[in-house]
């Protein structure tokens, strides 16, 4: 899945993701931004390890649920902020 | 910790049914506070952009900004991208607790209004958990709120009025469409055209909506269905495959599209998990979405001083979401001429809320036809054939089924699967989804990171019920 804006992303801030070093639109919705990056995976499902991406984009399904900051948070529900250590191996 | 915060009236959800119940009963001189886990009011269909996202200008987005404004302008206190993970009954009414951006917000009066919403349906299918399947519902947050397309060649799949706005969505935003894979055949749009002509403004959009998808050339089979997803960590191919009448499989050729994105849904499912929580009376109706709470002419659920509107109360599309929110809002402030007013506007609208809400209702033999190594519950991979052996080892309840294969038990709480998982074991005990029954509602609501929540407590807060007398 490779997503698309339709208009110019907001400023840029610097995170990271698994330790290494990205930029991402400000105040934009996490999972969006990572779809945006080409981050369709997010995490494996904890039972029987099979992939897994954002399903429902509205805070229902649990599914983009990943480390921010060493705190699960859905991934949907949260918008991009500066500084963020994003991580998306490991997240299960 | 301060203690709950007073309000005459507490709505939760700000869509267009809450929204509009908080602003009038507010501009009517009542104290009322609304909650929304959005950082926005508007709800599913009015959804505001955000992240830098102009919007798109559209209808939707000038009656979401009406809405907006008028709800700023009233004098409710709007608690905005609060996420409600409690709700309890005291006393004296009920008391709300939220979590905000600033930590967590206790609200607390006699009338609480439940404007939640609905949750979108997709039945399973082989491959339906793979990264870069979404839902219909949730293409409609990205097109309409996040300005993104959610792929370079799409698979729209599914039924209902949501699968005409997301094809259309996408051809307007020059995004390419592989092919649009209704399950309902084509006659089924035309049986309920005499309803949804009924409404000449929104059967015109409809048609627009259509006319745009078939002017780019885009593929639009009508009974037929997702077979399966192929791919590993993404979306490769959709296989699709002809539907029955009822969405079961049917005999035929496959078709195969290459894309990497599969966007699909079945349906809404009424978002009633606070009413559920409250233990409220609750009775099962296909058409409205399934487990809806038994309200009364007012609004009132069978306990006093709790009110069910919008989808949260059963599926029935934005306009009766509306006037349902001003209906209530007017019977709160004790405006009865006006409250009864908006009602009768309810009943002229009804026709075409029925014929909308039948293409989006749950098709049981679709259900049905589920394979038997396909995962039903995507948090703890529950398969079919998990549900079929605990029923086989003795489960008859919907709550024997969780402690079985601890289905349901994961942490969307049930909201993905459950309508799909009762409709299974019905079909296997042979027996009506009123025998199976619902999950029993529990607390948190949502999930809520607990030392946020814990940080807020000291021991004082805990409520001791005085001893009784020895
Ligand atoms: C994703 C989606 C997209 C849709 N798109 C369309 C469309 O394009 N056109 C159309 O005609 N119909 C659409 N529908 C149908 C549409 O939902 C309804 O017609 C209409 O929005 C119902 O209004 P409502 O006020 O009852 O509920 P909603 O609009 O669903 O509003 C409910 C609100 O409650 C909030 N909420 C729920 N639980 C909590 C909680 N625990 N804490 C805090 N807040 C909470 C939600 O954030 C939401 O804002 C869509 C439905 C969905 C689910
Ligand atoms: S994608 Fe479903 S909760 Fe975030």
């Amino acid at each position: 899945m490779s997503a698309r804006r339709l208009h110019a992303a907001s400023p840029r801030v610097a995170v990271t993701i698994d330790g290494a070093p990205a930029m991402l639109p400000v105040g934009e919705s996490l999972a969006t931004a990572l779809l945006c990056e080409g981050h369709v995976l997010l995490r494996h499902s904890p039972r029987d390890g099979t992939p897994r991406g954002a399903f429902c984009f509205m805070g229902a399904c649990q599914e983009c649920a990943i480390l921010v900051d060493g705190i699960v948070r859905q991934a949907c529900l949260t918008p991009v902020a500066a500084g963020m250590a994003i991580a998306l191996k490991g997240a299960s | 910790m301060t203690a709950p915060l007073p309000f005459d009236i507490i709505v939760l959800g700000a869509g267009p049914a809450g929204a509009t119940c908080a602003a009038t009963a507010a501009e009517a001189g009542r104290r009322v506070a609304v909650v929304d886990e959005q950082p926005q009011a508007g709800g599913q269909v009015w959804r505001a952009p955000m992240g830098g996202f102009p919007g798109k200008g559209d209808a939707d987005q000038a009656s979401g900004d009406a809405l907006r404004q008028r709800l700023v302008t009233s004098s409710a206190t709007r608690l905005l991208g609060h996420r409600v993970w409690s709700v309890v009954r005291t006393e004296t009414g009920y008391r709300v607790d939220t979590l905000g951006p600033d930590g967590p917000t206790a609200l607390e009066a006699p009338s609480l209004v439940v404007a939640t919403g609905a949750h979108e349906r997709v039945v399973p299918f082989p491959g339906w958990t793979m990264p870069g399947v979404i839902g219909l519902a949730a293409a409609t947050v990205l097109l309409k709120s996040h300005g993104v397309v959610p792929g370079r060649r799409l698979v729209v799949a599914g039924c209902g009025p949501l699968l005409a706005v997301v094809a259309a969505g996408l051809v307007k935003a020059g995004a390419e469409v592989a092919a649009v894979v209704d399950i309902a055949p084509r006659s089924a749009w035309l049986a309920r055209l005499p309803a949804i002509l009924g409404q000449p403004r929104l059967a015109a959009r409809g048609l627009s909506w259509a006319l745009a998808v078939a002017k780019a050339g885009v593929p639009m089979l009508s009974g037929h269905g997702v077979r399966r997803v192929e791919g590993g960590a993404a979306v490769a191919r959709v296989v699709v495959g002809p539907v029955d009448a009822e969405g079961a499989p049917a005999d035929g050729p496959e078709r195969v599209f290459e894309a990497d994105g599969l966007i699909v849904g079945h349906g809404l499912t009424t978002a009633s998990e606070v009413t559920r929580l409250l233990r409220a009376e609750h009775r099962f109706d296909r058409l409205r979405g399934g487990w809806i709470p038994v309200i009364d002419g007012a609004f009132q659920t069978s306990l006093a001083g709790l009110y069910a509107i919008g989808d949260g109360a059963g599926i029935r599309g934005q306009a009766m979401a509306s006037l349902s929110g001003e209906a209530l809002g007017w019977h709160l402030a004790g405006r009865r001429a006006e409250a009864e007013a908006a009602r009768g506007r309810m009943a002229a609208a009804t026709p075409f809320s029925d014929a909308m809400a039948g293409l989006m209702a749950e098709r049981p033999a679709q259900v049905r036809a589920i394979a038997p190594d396909t995962v039903v519950c995507r948090c703890e991979d529950v398969t079919r054939a998990e549900i079929d052996a605990a029923v086989a080892a003795g489960a008859t309840q919907i709550d024997q089924l969780k402690h079985f294969t601890r289905c349901g038990m994961g942490p969307c709480q049930g909201r993905s699967c459950a309508d799909t998982v009762q409709e299974l074991m019905a079909a296997r005990l042979g027996t009506t989804r009123e025998a199976v029954g619902q999950w029993t509602g529990r607390p948190p609501l949502r999930p809520v990171p607990l030392g946020e929540v814990i940080g807020a407590f000291s021991y004082d807060d805990i409520p001791i019920p005085t001893p009784a007398p020895l």
